[in-house]
């Protein structure tokens, strides 16, 4: 896994925008959260945001995207193309599966599904990220967080 | 990332340092599995160490208690930082996880 340099990586006022390419295989999350999250950090994105809704939504989708996008082929890449400023983030998900309708994913948190041991990823995804998008054939997904979380709107 | 395991007052105790993620998820269910071939019954999953954990590492706790609970024993959790409070509370399995403060009041409970 290629990371970009980080040793110019000082936060500019603009942002910044990256792209990571990644081969499938599971054992590249855990680092490449751990990269993106110190990018994030120099752009002050702290506490849960960070370690909860970030790291854990991000995982969740380049999870989903080794797993069940590229059948954990290592030969298909996952494409992580980021924009980061200093109000939010945007991440950007690309597999080279066939896709998927995100519409059909049963509520885990329903009592019938509680014991499932799977169908938890999309949820979190959703739950945990403020802007979640799926593109193409659903075998992209665009993930945004707030570095604040949004106040809800006024009814 | 390690699982550490050992013995308190009749109890297999496993520490989770790191993460518990897809990657390493068959590790720790491997783990307790082999302990409860071997007769162990009651199990505490320590997070005093866990930075986080993903719906891999979930599914797996999930299953675990069910094998467990399928052959009489029990499985408790503890130490649970706010994050990962958060996240049992959103994916409600805060209400199927018997879910202790401490590793003391959780060995005390069984």
């Amino acid at each position: 896994m290629d990371l970009p340099d980080r040793s110019n990586g000082r936060p500019s006022r603009e942002g910044t925008h990256f792209a990571l390419e990644l081969p499938s295989d599971l054992r590249l999350i855990d680092p490449a959260i751990g990269y993106l999250a110190g990018r994030l950090r120099d752009y002050g994105y702290e506490g849960s945001r960070l370690t909860l809704n970030f790291r854990v939504g991000v995982s969740e989708a380049l999870a989903n995207a080794m797993i069940y996008g590229n059948g954990r082929d290592p030969g298909k890449r996952v494409r992580v193309e980021v924009e980061l400023g200093w109000e939010r983030v945007s991440v950007v998900v690309r597999d080279e599966g066939d896709g998927f309708d995100p519409g059909e994913v049963p509520d885990p948190t329903l009592p019938e599904n509680l014991e499932q041991p799977g169908g938890r990823g999309i949820f979190l995804i959703r739950e945990l990220m403020d802007e979640v998008d799926f593109h193409g054939c659903g075998n992209c997904v665009r993930l945004v967080l707030y570095r604040q979380e949004p106040l809800p709107r006024a009814s | 990332m390690s699982f550490r395991t050992s013995k308190q007052n009749g109890v297999v105790v496993v520490d989770v340092d790191g993460q518990l993620i897809v990657g390493n998820r068959q590790e720790l269910k491997q783990k307790v599995l082999d302990e409860l071939e071997g007769g162990e019954r009651k199990f505490l999953i320590d997070f005093t160490n866990t930075g986080y954990i993903d719906s891999s590492g979930l599914g797996v706790l999930v299953s675990l208690s069910k094998k467990i609970r399928e052959q009489g024993g029990e499985l408790r959790l503890a130490n649970l930082n706010e994050d990962l409070r958060t996240l049992f509370e959103l994916t409600k399995l805060d209400t199927l996880f018997n879910i202790a403060d401490s590793r003391d009041a959780a060995l005390s409970a069984f």
